[in-house]
């Protein structure tokens, strides 16, 4: 720990209380349809978008429609991207200009369900994979769609606390439109700017042949006429001497997708190595850039809750347990990652899988927020922390990406742990719980639980699963405990939509192409419909005024519950698991064991 | 079949203005006020592109300072990192390669402390940074090569040591391919030399 270090957490961390009440005050208007700075130049856009989709802005939903238009909208987008993944042949050349091929349709479907998810989970490098044409119109628009969609999802929740006897819950289309022209746009339009001043890129040019300084002679499998690798009278390829004078530097329109990539919570690469890559993340300001926009709206989201629902004590509660998750984690990680390692010889700093310009306080620092959040960009790879370094990033995925969540997604998730706390604590003192004027009671509780379960049962289920077949033991890059990790790291990053990963498993096999693309899904639009449901019976329940029996939920007493809540709930759910990945793994490497 | 048709014409203008305008207008103006940085900060000498200053090369030769070793030989479509975990024997034994070919190679004594940024791969694959303290040592070993005097060469190296940017943020790095460049031009090369600049 050096001077620099903490000075950069101070900036991180003030930074991100100074702006949570502005940005989230003028979220909370954009979300209640009331004028903001952009409305003069954006107000008639917002009316076009109306009538040319045949959406009348007054038209509200019931809670079961709003859900519909949530799966049938994603559906739509999953097909689009498929499309898109699918015809690359056949895209012009200007947006094509490396002729990538078609994508495999099961990485297709992985990589659109990813992308609507808000997961944004990679099994390709989309330097190598998908065209310009596929990652602007296709993987960039649904960074924008899911990001609003999980948005809209929270506002409708917040209007159900607040309307009663109600069964409208707002219009899915507005949420949308307001949500990605007044606050994902223009915050996406600032963060690009600033990028490419860093060094990112942004232009539609083919890949640059740069004439290396040192050219090189290297050793590659010989082929034959149609490309095969020939073998030798041993059974292994041939080599042949190369020489290597060219280094072929990717190009594309990457600083617009990495804002909203960043901002939206959304975390898919326009490289494959991520905000690691130095076109992704060229300095240390960027760098700091991409930390704060991956959790500024989330946080922000926050603010605007207590806004939408008249609380802001209670949301400051809310910000302050999940600022606490999010610092434990990071503390963890970062007093892990700092320990020598026996294994390579107590060399220290640590920096396999870390890059230069950012060391490991920024490196940890980014996993753990990126963890937090349902982000899942990395600028560091994970699968070479040190175990409990590591253990810090699959915790927060475990927890369900709750401090400070993906924009919507966190928020909403969270909200499923106070209706948990608030029925327990009510069940306590024995009065009928309620959570801001709205009794708690069966149908309530039996949804948050089935939205804090879906998540966990598709990680343990799938996981087991994946460890005794061979077509999940295959894929493993590390092994020994480690190898546990890795497995469980993909599922937990999957059901709960972040999208990193132990980035060492061969994740581009049918196998689990398939399965996490399916974990996705059920991740994204269970724990969704659940809400909803809860939404929808909020709405139509009257509001009663506080009593005496009312547990408050805008104080320390209550914090200290609701934390409890999170605690017990994913340590239950998977410390066995983590002894058998992370825990032992710690262990092994004191003891010097290697695998 | 209402939410259906709306969802397909959303699509269709979010992927207008989302997926084509906005990236459209974005590249207008990076390429009006970043022109360089958005095209890959590219390098020039004698009008040929040789590199960029964000993405590493390869050098192995002695009169070149050495970059961050790459899991993926530093090739660039894709990059790539090791990937493994702490607890990896192939970790412990590249690890130990690595620190042994450094110190081999700069005539380091066998026990001599080498920069963990020289024994571990980055994340990129393609860092273009090293740490200073990682081109201080090698210093004398490209002064040697090259015939030039150590102080020469120790006085450019110390040159091109960016500190944190605004003193603050991230950590202080050397950039080798720029570095490497700067001492090309420190003195002209040999004839036998030149082939590999002009290719």
């Amino acid at each position: 720990m050096n001077a620099n270090e903490v000075i950069q957490l101070f900036l991180y961390f003030g930074l991100l209380i100074g702006l949570t009440p502005p940005i989230g005050g003028f979220m909370a208007r954009v979300f209640e349809g009331k004028r903001t700075l952009l409305s003069g130049i954006l107000g008639p856009v917002e009316k076009w978008i109306y009538r040319l989709s045949g959406v009348k802005a007054d038209e509200e939903m019931s809670w079961k429609r709003y859900f519909g238009a949530v799966l049938i909208f994603n559906v739509v987008g999953i097909i689009a991207v498929m499309a898109l993944e699918m015809t690359q042949t056949w895209h012009p050349l200007t947006l094509n200009p490396q002729k990538f091929p078609n994508v495999p349709w099961a990485l297709a479907l992985n990589t659109a369900i990813s992308f609507i998810t808000n997961t944004n989970w990679q099994a390709y490098s989309g330097e190598n994979t998908m065209s310009y044409l596929t990652q602007m119109a296709g993987l960039a628009v649904h960074n924008f769609l899911s990001a609003a969609t999980g948005i809209a999802i929270l506002v409708c929740f917040a209007r159900g606390l607040k309307r009663a006897t109600s069964k409208s819950l707002g219009s899915f289309w507005v949420d949308v439109t307001r949500t990605t022209l007044y606050v994902l746009l223009p915050f996406s339009v600032i963060v690009t700017i600033v990028l490419v001043s860093q060094g990112v890129v942004q232009n539609f040019k083919p890949y640059t042949d740069a004439r290396l300084v040192e050219a090189y002679t290297t050793q590659v499998p010989k082929t034959d006429d149609r490309g095969q690798p020939v073998n030798g009278p041993d059974g292994k390829p041939v080599m042949v001497a190369q020489r290597v004078e060219t280094q072929s530097i990717p190009s594309g329109p990457a600083a617009s997708q990495i804002a909203i990539k960043q901002l939206g919570t959304n975390g898919g690469g326009f490289y494959g190595q991520n905000s690691a890559h130095p076109f992704e993340n060229p300095t240390p300001f960027s760098n700091f850039v991409e930390m704060f926009g991956l959790i500024i709206l989330a946080a922000s989201l926050v603010y605007a809750f207590g806004t939408l629902v008249g609380d802001h004590r209670h949301a400051w509660v809310l910000f302050g347990v999940m600022l606490a998750l999010l610092v434990g984690a990071f503390t963890l990680a970062w007093w892990a990652e700092t320990r020598p390692n026996p294994v390579v010889g107590n060399v220290l700093p640590l920096l396999e899988g870390k890059e230069q310009r950012f060391g490991v306080m920024n490196s940890v620092l980014f996993g753990v927020a990126t963890t937090g959040t349902s982000c899942g960009a990395v600028n560091s790879m994970h699968d070479s922390f040190t175990p409990l370094a590591g253990l810090a990033p699959l915790w927060n995925l475990m927890l369900g990406c709750i401090a400070f969540g993906g924009v919507g997604a966190g928020l909403y998730g969270i909200m499923m742990h106070v209706l948990i706390a608030v029925f327990i604590a009510g069940l306590m003192v024995g009065r009928t719980p309620e959570y801001l004027g709205k009794k708690v009671q069966a149908w309530e509780a039996t949804w948050a639980v089935v939205a804090i379960l879906i998540p966990n049962f598709l990680i343990l289920i799938e996981s087991a699963i994946a460890c005794s077949a061979p077509a999940g033991l295959s894929s493993l890059n590390n092994q020994g405990p480690h190898g546990l990790s890795e497995i469980f790291y993909a599922y937990a990053s999957c059901a709960n939509n972040n999208g990193s990963a132990f980035a060492g498993l061969n994740a581009n096999t049918n196998f689990y192409n398939l399965t996490l693309g399916a974990t996705m899904f059920l991740g994204r639009f269970g724990v969704a419909f659940a809400v909803l449901a809860i939404a929808g019976g909020f709405a139509a329940k009257k509001t009663i005024s506080v009593s005496q029996g009312t547990l408050p939920t805008n104080g320390l007493t209550f914090a200290c519950v609701l934390f409890g809540v999170i605690l017990i709930v994913a340590a239950l759910t998977f410390f066995p698991a983590m002894c058998l990945g992370p825990i032992v793994e710690h262990g092994l490497m004191l003891a010097g064991r290697v695998f | 079949m209402k939410l259906f048709i709306q969802s397909i014409r959303q699509t269709i203008l979010w992927t207008i203005i989302a997926g084509v305008a906005y990236p459209l207008v974005m590249t207008g103006f990076a390429q009006l006020l970043f022109h360089k940085q958005a095209n890959g900060s590219l390098i020039e000498r004698n009008g040929q592109i040789v590199g960029s200053e964000l993405i590493a090369q390869q050098f192995t030769g002695d009169k070149y300072f050495w970059p961050r070793p790459s899991a993926g030989s530093y090739a660039t479509v894709p990059s790539g990192a090791s990937n493994l975990g702490p607890t990896s024997q192939a970790l412990q034994s590249n690890v130990t390669a690595n620190a042994t070919a450094f110190r081999t190679g700069n005539k380091l004594a066998a026990d001599a402390p080498v920069p963990a940024d020289m024994v571990f791969t980055s994340a990129s694959g393609l860092d273009p940074h090293i740490s200073p303290e990682s081109a201080r040592l090698q210093v004398a070993r490209v002064a040697a090569t090259r015939g030039i005097a150590e102080e020469q060469v120790g006085a450019l190296v110390e040159k091109f040591v960016e500190p944190p940017q605004w003193g603050i943020l991230g950590e202080a790095r050397v950039n080798v391919l720029e570095l490497n460049l700067a001492l090309d031009e420190l003195q002209p090369k040999k004839a036998e030399g030149s082939v590999l600049v002009k290719g």
